[in-house]
């Protein structure tokens, strides 16, 4: 299995240098890092050419890293129903950067494209039809970034005075709990309650 | 009168027809959910479909970023709550890889029998509800009183009806009692019997072929260019299914069929429904038979550090109630990477895409659920159709607003 992915991972390579940055092959599944230019060439190709015939569309979404400069990473996934094999292509975009739309070569990216665009906020340019998708109408924020917090910042309730659904700041009783997993032993990134004491000492 | 005058009168300003804009839902018993479709329509004739979703949007993936790999594993339950295993199936199938645990094989089998089930809960759903969105007031009765038996195997097995929580990384959460094996094939003696009934009822009903037959057509071009899975494609003459093109668990054992349609209309992906049915049903047998063999009754977790130790093992050794307790809080940790794992749902191809950092949490897991693909594809299929087909290809399509709005 892995020995026909890396077969392929060079045929790709071969064949559009240009585009793929590096490819690897772990767990069984082939990824292919490949630059921002260009995407919907490469996508086209991979549908068309022989041996690869990528002809549907598994997914797209995005992955979020707020350290990086290039901040997301914009991930395809492609099933070939003919060869049998799939396969990654990883796209590192900053944030300000417009990720060219595969709508022209796979309809089906449309709805896909508009969520990552709803999530992340991650534009694509060529969209026929950038909306927000799964989020309320008027929906401010990106909700699958890491720094949105995870309980929004605003709800909703029906104000039964003004006859209506009304938006409020959310307004917790609690705090959303976060607990913190991670052991002082292993290289926890914060200072523990105490050692700042040590510090002021030595 | 002959008209050599002509009649300007008939095409005065007022009388100029003008499209017309309909709000399809969100509640209407048709939508299967919560689904806003904005239809602009030239009388009857559909022009324009514009599917809104995301009312029942809650944010599932930017919760599991919050919550161990354990805790995430109710959610899906709650993606496409007709068939709740086949989702676990994923997350597990996912957890599995990138830790490289190996599933026992009792519990592979139990994961089998259990899809399988789950396939007929969500064929028997939408076949019926789909013949009462055309008209038809009987099959869902006698339908869901099929699912309500195999709800109760659910509940023997797991506790809970719906929303099972019962697939675990590394196996399966309980061990399934004898009797519980000797009533599902007493149910499976049955069951055929009450599939050829509700058949008599549609398949040959003039209504219901009136309503069906030609009606959103899909050719094997247009299922490859919008993504689509499941039986969408098989419908459609491509005999494309995940468990016999990329077996998983250990479907490369078991005999079936896979049904495949000619026309790819509505009336063809009923049939291939109806088919799948039976061919789960003879899985299930198989699956029941092998159970029951003396060399597979062996464990339900392959034990180590995902999962829980032996009840028994927690009362005499201090290392397996620490293990216990740090399982049940903390969680376990998977290994650093990105891995897609999907299971051929009774939708189609469910996946899920989870980037592990090497915490004991999901630093991202996207879920790609198959009717989000159908459903964008309602716009290319439904238009020219008569408004009134609209549901009837909604019911084909298979959406559950779990499982697309997240």
């Amino acid at each position: 299995m892995s020995d026909a992915l890396k077969e392929l991972g060079t045929h790709i390579e071969l064949k559009r240098g240009e585009n793929v940055l590096g490819w690897s092959v772990s767990h069984g599944e082939l990824t292919l890092d490949v630059a921002l230019a260009n995407i919907a060439g490469l996508v086209e190709f991979l549908k068309t050419d022989p041996t690869c015939r990528f002809s549907t569309l598994v997914d797209i979404t995005a992955v979020d890293y707020p350290e990086r400069a290039k901040r997301f990473d914009v991930v395809y996934h492609f099933l070939s129903m003919y060869q049998n094999h799939r396969i990654r292509l990883r796209v590192a975009v900053r944030e300000d950067d417009m990720v060219p739309s595969i709508v022209g070569v796979h309809p089906a990216a449309n709805w896909f494209e508009r969520e990552v665009f709803d999530m992340y906020g991650v534009l694509f340019s060529g969209h026929p039809d950038l909306r927000r998708i799964l989020t309320d109408y008027g929906f401010r924020g990106y909700p699958l970034r890491k720094d949105f917090p995870t309980t929004g910042y605003t709800e909703v309730r029906y104000d039964e005075a003004q006859k209506r659904v009304i938006y409020e700041p959310v307004s917790l009783v609690q705090e959303y709990r976060q607990f913190d997993f991670m052991s002082p032993w292993e290289g926890a990134e914060y200072i523990l309650p105490g050692d700042d004491k040590a510090e002021v000492k030595g | 009168m002959d008209g050599s005058k002509g009649f300007e009168d008939a095409v005065t300003g007022e009388q100029k027809i003008r499209n017309f804009n309909i709000n399809f839902g969100p509640q209407h018993p048709a939508a299967h959910g919560v689904l806003r479709l904005v239809l602009e329509l030239d009388g009857e004739i559909v022009e324009r479909c514009d599917p809104h979703i995301g009312l029942l949007h809650r944010g599932t993936e930017k919760l599991m970023e919050s919550r161990t790999y354990l805790q995430n594993l109710p959610y899906f339950d709650r993606l496409d709550y007709v068939a709740p295993m086949n989702q676990e199936h994923a997350w597990c199938l996912a957890i599995e890889r990138l830790t490289g645990v190996e599933v026992p094989r009792r519990a592979s089998l139990i994961r089998v029998l259990y899809s399988e089930i789950g396939r007929i809960l969500n064929h028997l759903m939408n076949v019926t509800t789909q013949a009462m969105d055309v008209g038809a007031l009987t099959p869902p009765l006698w339908g869901f009183e099929e699912r309500e038996k195999l709800m109760i195997f659910y509940e023997r097995a797991c506790g809970a009806r719906l929303h099972a929580a019962y697939f675990r990384p590394g196996g399966v959460h309980r061990d399934l009692p004898d009797d519980l094996l000797d009533d599902i094939v007493a149910w499976g003696e049955g069951f055929p019997q009450v599939l050829d009934n509700i058949e008599l009822l549609l398949t040959e009903n003039r209504v219901f072929k009136q309503r069906n037959v030609d009606i959103g057509v899909v050719t094997e071009q247009e299922a490859l260019d919008w993504g689509f899975s499941g039986v969408m494609v098989r419908g459609s003459g491509m005999a494309w299914d995940l468990r016999r093109a990329q077996p998983y668990e250990c479907y490369d054992e078991f005999e079936f069929q896979i049904p495949v349609g000619k026309n790819g209309d509505c009336y063809d992906r009923y049939l291939v429904r109806m088919e799948e049915m039976r061919q789960s049903l003879h899985i299930i047998l198989q699956a029941i038979e092998k159970l029951r063999a003396p060399e597979n009754k062996g464990d339900i977790l392959a034990r180590g550090k995902i999962t829980p130790p032996n009840r028994s093992d927690m009362k005499t050794s201090m290392e397996a109630l620490i293990h216990h307790f740090k399982l049940y809080t903390e969680g376990f940790h998977v290994p650093e990477g990105e891995i897609y794992a999907a299971v051929e749902a009774p939708k189609g191809e469910f996946g899920v895409y989870l980037v592990s950092d090497g915490s004991n949490k999901p630093y991202r897991a996207k879920i790609r659920a198959p009717g989000f693909l159908h459903l964008q594809a309602m716009d290319h299929i439904a238009s020219g159709h008569q408004l009134a087909d609209v549901a009837a290809i909604i019911g084909t399509m298979d959406v559950v607003f779990g499982e697309i709005d997240r």
